[in-house]
């Protein structure tokens, strides 16, 4: 293969959609609660090249034996609107819903944040998660846990703040979503 | 996880875990399989063993199992079964599945497994069947518990035969085998999965469809296999639509016989050896028809030149398939045959003149009189075209199926051999699988004992799953072997004359085997035809020999497969055989970077 990609002519295999910007776009997918079922929708990302930048589950359903999937995923409106159909066409999916489409979805993530510091930094640190409603569960003489949920780009920015006051150890649960109102996935 | 049970209350009868798979087959309405024994799967080739309503065909290599599965099903509209044990054996059909999953085939494939305590051990002849096969089957099983087994097997044949068919793999360990539960039949397995595919038309989406078919005048009807998988019900709604609106009609190599090729509406395959009308059709027309096809590179050419004025109608059951490559402009999820039918009535109440295509006809008149399949013949040497032109010629008004391996060969018959009906025609479109077409036509002639088969193949395909020969013999299947014998890769061999300077890299098959003798070898008839003048006779022998025969007819060695889009050109750019000299420098550097 050459490198001079932009000088070659539109390939049999060109989708022609470049010209789309990516956006993020966050999937509800409602599956049924069965083994492997995981990774026919994580195997389903990486044999099309799909991005996953996070991904959380749990059953939530066990009489109903559904597992709900949530997928923070980025991709041209095209593409996007192909994983959405790919998902669906999965044997054990129930339902998949854009949700980052909807104006009324909520997105919340939790995370824990382990932070190291004696002295001014802890007041430092207190005093921030104060501001953030972040929880202290556990601390000795030199650092904190620190429990924080909300929007991502939230936990990133109490994240950025911590680094510089001594930010040990970050563990992230990955977007869940849901739909305001009374209506359901 | 949670384990199903199919409820107590609707059991019939207790029976082993190998009696279950055997007796829902039986209840399936299976009455073959293909399979080759192993020790995980015993005890179900034991269940067999005492089940006389299901016969079995041994094949010599667990892929030919699949492909003969599969020549099997596209010929019936069943769904083709296979038996194979664990490890090797699964690992050996995983070809065929593939290609069946990309083609659109439904198939239930039995895998014998190591017994639950051994999984995740590295036991002997263990492999991760259903992680293997997860991302090239439509939907997989381990069954763990022998309870599940009778709702898994139903709906198995359910989940490959509805929607937009495809392959399904079930995983059965040997303890599970040799467990007892109750059985319970196809009406009372309560399904576990929710899959319930949409097969209704939107009766707006058809309405705004017939309106642009209506107002067309230069519609064409683009029909793949799926046409083929929605059965009777979309091939007879086609035709009488092509009828009543004047348009013509064009198929993807998958499609071929959705539409009978002795129409005045049929202009040949599309694109990348397709027909020449049939291509610059596709580049002209103002409203596309595009129905169970799924615009895949080798139809399209170019994409940002692909038919760039029209308004495109994609009807298809699998809605990933609308929109994926090529923007539609209505989109239809449906069966074909439930939206041409609903299509054709609507349609018909707007009353479309087809005198409104006069102008559309004299274009494509222009174009089929440029001859695009025209070549040089020959007095001293067999063209390969012509052989399939004698073949077609001297099979005409026989009961006659096709299936071919991947190549030259293939794009010949599919551009020489004509078909008036739908399921006549078996070849591996979408893996492009060398090996496809001999045990397909084993699958095929098991199907249709008393027709005549033949696998139109190349010396290098063939020889890829040729030990299904003995499978032929065996089970006394009278299938014709007609080798297009030009000793070449012959696909590769053009590839590297036309891109690759000529440098015919590995692609001479040196070695070649004696195909008469190696027929006779297996106890088959063989045959060979070296002198035009001996063509037909020499058809005319195989056909009438009631025995498996080869046919090894040695052609032009260095001719090639024309027209051709090249890659990375449009569909309206097509390069001809007669072009001579310029052939050299007809696919510029950038084109030769391309597949």
């Amino acid at each position: 293969m050459s490198d001079d990609i932009e000088e070659a002519p539109a390939s049999a295999y060109d989708m022609g959609h470049a010209v789309e910007a990516e956006e993020l776009a966050t999937f509800a997918v409602l599956v049924d609660n069965e083994p492997g079922v995981l990774h026919r929708v994580v195997g389903l990302f990486a044999a099309r090249g799909y991005n996953i930048e996070s991904l959380t589950v749990a059953e939530t359903d066990r009489n109903a034996h559904a597992s709900r999937i949530t997928i923070v995923t980025r991709g041209t409106p095209h593409v996007l609107a192909q994983i959405e159909a790919q998902l669906e066409k999965l044997v054990s999916t129930r339902h998949v819903q854009n949700v980052s489409r909807d104006p009324n979805g909520l997105e919340r993530e939790l995370a824990l944040i382990k932070v190291r510091g004696v002295g001014a930094d802890r007041i430092e640190a207190r005093a921030l998660a104060e501001t953030f409603r972040a929880r202290v569960i556990d601390t000795n003489a030199e650092s904190f846990i620190f429990e924080v949920s909300g929007a991502s780009a939230k936990i990133d920015k109490f994240v950025d703040l911590m680094r510089p006051i001594g930010l040990a150890e970050v563990s992230r649960t990955g977007v869940l979503s849901m739909e305001r109102g009374e209506v359901t996935l | 996880m949670t384990v199903h049970q199919t409820p107590a209350d609707q059991a019939e009868e207790i029976l082993t875990g190998a009696q279950i798979v055997v007796r829902a087959l039986v209840d399936q309405g299976v009455t073959d399989l293909f399979g080759y024994p192993g020790g995980a799967v015993l005890p179900i080739y034991d269940a067999l063993f005492h089940e006389p309503r299901l016969r079995h065909i041994l094949v010599r290599h667990e892929q030919g199992a699949t492909h003969a599965a599969e020549g099997y099903a596209r010929s019936t509209g069943k769904v083709g079964v296979v038996l194979v044990t664990s490890g090797p054996g699964a690992t050996n059909a995983v070809t065929g599945i593939v290609d069946a999953l990309m083609d659109s085939i439904p198939l239930v494939v039995i895998c014998g497994q190591v017994p639950t305590h051994l999984i995740g051990t590295d036991a002997f002849q263990e492999c991760d069947t259903v992680g293997i096969t997860r991302s090239c089957t439509k939907h997989n099983y381990l069954v763990k518990n022998v309870a599940d087994l009778p709702r898994v097997m139903h709906e198995a044949f359910k989940i490959a035969a509805s929607g937009r068919p495809g392959p399904v793999v079930i995983d059965v360990p040997k303890d599970v085998q040799f467990a007892s539960a109750p059985y319970c039949g196809p009406a009372a397995a309560a399904p576990l999965h929710h899959y319930q595919p949409k097969t209704a038309p939107d009766p707006r989406a058809i309405a705004e469809a017939a309106q642009l078919i209506a107002r067309a005048r230069r519609p064409i009807f683009y029909v793949g296999g799926g046409v083929i998988n929605a059965g009777p019900a979309a091939t007879t709604a086609l035709i009488e639509l092509a009828a009543l609106t004047g348009a013509p009609v064009t198929a993807t190599l998958m499609g071929l016989g959705a539409f009978p090729a002795d129409r005045p509406a049929w202009l040949g395959m599309v694109g990348m050896h397709g027909a020449f009308e049939a291509n610059n059709a596709m580049h002209d027309c103002d409203v596309m028809i595009a129905v169970g096809a799924r615009f895949d590179d080798r139809v399209t050419g170019r994409l940002d030149a692909f038919s760039p004025g029209s308004k495109k109608i994609h009807i298809d059951i699998d809605a990933s398939s609308i929109n994926k490559v090529v923007r539609a402009d209505v989109p239809i999820l449906a069966d074909a045959g439930q939206a041409l039918t609903a299509l054709l009535a609507a349609v018909r109440r707007e009353r479309p003149d087809p005198a409104r295509l006069a102008d559309w006809w004299t274009a494509i008149d222009a174009w089929r009189a440029r001859r695009g399949f025209a070549y040089r013949g020959s007095t001293e040497v067999i063209k390969p075209q012509h052989a399939v032109e004698r073949l077609f010629a001297l099979t005409r008004g026989r009961d006659v199926y096709i299936t071919t391996e991947v190549g030259q060969h293939q794009m010949w018959a599919a551009q020489y051999f004509h078909f008036s009906s739908p399921r006549r025609w078996m070849t591996s479109g979408g893996l492009g699988t060398m090996g496809y077409g001999l045990p397909a036509a084993v699958g095929v002639q098991t199907a249709h004992p008393k027709a005549l088969v033949i696998d139109i193949a190349g010396d290098a395909s063939v020889q890829m799953t040729i030990q299904e020969m003995a499978t032929a013999i065996q089970h006394e299947l009278p299938i014709k072997v007609f080798i297009l014998n030009n000793e070449w890769m012959g696909m590769v061999r053009q590839w590297q004359q036309l891109l690759h300077g000529e440098r015919y890299s590995h692609s001479y098959s040196a070695s070649l085997p004696d195909f008469v003798k190696l027929a006779e070898a297996f106890g088959a008839v063989g045959l060979r035809a070296s002198h035009p003048d001996e063509l037909d006779g020499m058809i005319e022998t195989m056909i009438d020999t009631p025995a498996p025969v080869i046919l090894d007819c040695r052609v032009e060695r260095a001719e090639n497969c024309f027209p051709m889009i090249p890659s990375g050109k449009a569909h309206n750019e097509m390069l001809f055989g007669d072009q001579g000299a310029d052939l050299g420098t007809a696919i510029d550097e950038a084109g030769r970077r391309l597949v």
